[in-house]
């Protein structure tokens, strides 16, 4: 156990190393020049190299990217280019929004998968199986931004025009300020985070239960008189999550792209409206910053579904 | 499940091979596996509705100039007078304006039609793409293991750890946005999944005795991943990228959505979709025409893919599933 921690962890660090060369890579390597950027228009050629001595731009490559390491494992991440604030702290100032909406998104998608797999694989064909695979192609098939859209017109709009204000249409209150604003003003966000990533998991649910359900084993605790609700939800779910769950790690990744698209829509200040923000002022530092860290939380994230695979299906040989 | 499929298909095969359609006055039709999940899926209204669908996009995207020149409204020319109430509000759909016009006057029905050009071209391009290089990196990982599958194995777990559509929005942000950047960026990020699943499916094949009498027969190694191997994917793989298509739109038009895909003035679903952004609150249309055609697209591609994947599969009969 303590090995494949190790190796699991090992390998974390890998890809987070590949991450950062890449991003390095696309950064400072890539064929376009930050220095005349940030220099302006009219800038002198005079000025374009002081900027670029400034940022250090003028050294070689391989002593470019020894520093950005350096700094990188030391936390530090350098300057945004346009207000000189530490990317650190813009980073953290955003992160209790982004943490919000993709904590709550995660639990809801959760929530919503596995009860509508559950829901509906006990009887196949039925009218709860139909409705759930149903709903769930429809939510798949939806891009993210265009469910915001449409949860924000019917959902916001159209109640506000029949003078019903269920839920704010944008904006962010903390949740230290108000837990009631807090939820509120993040339903509808969560919905949107939630929903596609919990059609996949309804359909991957449903699947694997009706694999499950077919076991011997679970025809041997029928047979021993089990009752029906304890042999669906103790005996089949249990091994029906475990390729569910391996699942999870990687559509972390699929989420967070979700978060920058919802918070453009939904006016959340939160790092994923501080990337497309930065990306339009070309700030690299911020989005290098970003990058990293949203790379970092999926990779961690790999790392504890993986542990918790190992955890929950008992059958797992780690060696 | 998909497996099983190939193990089948390969059984049936050697059954239905034309010397073994029974002895005369005895007439056995003999059926390909092909044939016999052609007849599947015809049978599937969903999938042939889906199919319909597709067809009716398709040929309305390729009709884009005729319907422009029927209506006679181009894609990006402004009708100020015709187009815009008195107060410069978009007008809603009517006569002229089959499905309204937008904040500049513009034929929404018109630029609908010209946005899936786009749509259609990018996502099917990007799919093909990443099934291509899916296919060759799974397929060389899975058959010739060792150090080989290791570091392309690698490979394929850092691609799919990658925070996705950030990273993608971070590159075209750099290397600025066009419709060739997005095409290669939804492909590079897809590649990963396809070559996770051949693999897998390839390290079963290579175990069957067929691909040991090959190599019984002085076959090299990449003739038996080509010749051998790669028919025995084909079922998993079409079923994959049709899948990958309706993502691969939806990729494109959060893209556009973003303002990092096709730039305006050209017409794609996700640019007229943030453009909408403004002006939902006056103007449903300009939001629910083009939700509707990118919604439609998707669902039907996705719906078609669960079809084929019933069609394919030897073991759905009609009362399984």
């Amino acid at each position: 156990m303590v090995r494949f921690f190790v190796r699991r962890v090992l390998f974390g660090l890998l890809v987070m190393w590949i991450i950062s060369v890449a991003v390095f890579v696309m950064f400072f390597v890539a064929p376009h020049d930050v220095a005349r950027l940030l220099a302006g228009r009219q800038a002198t050629p005079e000025t374009v190299a002081a900027v670029r001595h400034n940022l250090g731009l003028d050294r070689s490559v391989l002593a470019q990217y020894g520093s950005f390491l350096w700094r990188l494992v030391h936390g530090d991440l350098g300057f945004s280019y346009y207000n000189s604030e530490p990317v650190t702290h813009l980073l953290v100032s955003r992160l209790p929004v982004t943490a919000s909406l993709v904590l709550g998104g995660v639990a809801l998608w959760l929530a919503l998968g596995v009860s509508g797999g559950v829901l509906a694989a006990p009887r196949p064909r039925s009218a709860a199986d139909r409705t759930v695979t149903t709903l769930s192609l429809l939510f798949y098939s939806m891009p993210t931004f265009l469910l915001g859209l449409l949860l924000l017109y019917f959902l916001f709009f159209r109640l506000h025009l029949a003078g019903v204000d269920a839920f704010p249409g944008s904006g962010y209150v903390p949740l230290t300020q108000s837990p009631s604003g807090w939820a509120d003003h993040l339903v509808l966000p969560w919905f949107t985070v939630a929903l596609a990533t919990a059609a996949v998991y309804s359909r991957l649910t449903r699947g694997s239960m009706l694999d499950v359900l077919g076991e011997d084993y679970i025809r041997t605790a029928r047979a021993k008189g089990i009752g029906n609700m304890r042999l669906i939800y103790v005996h089949g779910l249990r091994s029906a999550l475990t390729p569910v769950v391996t699942q999870v790690g990687i559509d972390l990744a699929v989420l967070l792209g979700g978060v920058l698209v919802t918070e453009q829509i939904f006016g959340l200040p939160g790092l994923g409206q501080l990337a497309v923000l930065s990306i339009t002022t070309r700030d690299l530092p911020v989005v290098i910053g970003i990058v990293l860290l949203a790379s970092f939380f999926v990779v961690v994230a790999n790392i504890v579904v993986d542990l918790l695979y190992a955890v929950l299906d008992p059958r797992v040989h780690v060696h | 499940m998909t497996q099983s499929v190939i193990g089948d298909l390969h059984s049936v095969e050697t059954f239905a091979s034309p010397d073994d359609t029974g002895g005369p006055g005895r007439p056995v039709e003999g059926r390909s596996p092909w044939q016999l999940s052609w007849a599947r899926l015809r049978r599937d209204r969903v999938a042939m509705g889906s199919a319909l669908v597709i067809v009716v996009i398709t040929a309305g995207a390729l009709a884009a100039p005729a319907f422009a020149a029927l209506v006679g409204h181009g894609p990006n020319e402004q009708f100020r007078d015709t187009g815009l109430t008195v107060d410069g509000l978009p007008r809603g759909p009517g006569h002229t304006f089959w499905l309204g016009s937008d904040d500049l006057g513009r034929d929404v029905f018109v630029r609908v039609l010209y946005g899936a050009r786009v749509s259609l071209f990018a996502g099917v391009l990007a799919s093909v793409i990443a099934v291509s290089v899916g296919v060759v990196i799974g397929l060389s990982a899975g058959y010739l293991g060792g150090a080989v599958d290791t570091v392309l194995s690698r490979l394929i777990d850092v691609v799919l750890s990658f925070p996705f559509l950030l990273f993608a929005v971070a590159l075209v942000a750099i290397v600025g946005p066009s419709l060739a950047i997005s095409v290669g960026v939804i492909a590079f990020f897809s590649w990963a999944s396809v070559g996770r699943l051949v693999r897998g499916q390839a390290m079963s094949i290579k175990e069957k005795e067929y691909v040991e009498a090959a190599r019984s027969l002085g076959a090299r190694d990449l003739r038996i991943m080509f010749v051998d191997v790669l028919p025995n994917l084909i079922a998993p793989v079409i079923v994959y990228t049709t899948l990958l298509i309706p993502a691969a739109i939806g990729f494109e038009a959060t893209l556009s959505f973003l303002g990092l895909g096709v730039l305006p003035p050209t017409a794609t679903w996700g640019n007229m979709l943030a453009e909408s952004v403004q002006y939902y609150k006056v103007a449903w249309w300009f939001v629910i025409f083009p939700g509707l055609a990118l919604l439609l697209t998707t669902l039907a591609f996705n719906l078609l893919g669960d079809g084929i994947r019933d069609a394919l599969d030897p073991r759905s009969g009609q009362a399984h599933r």
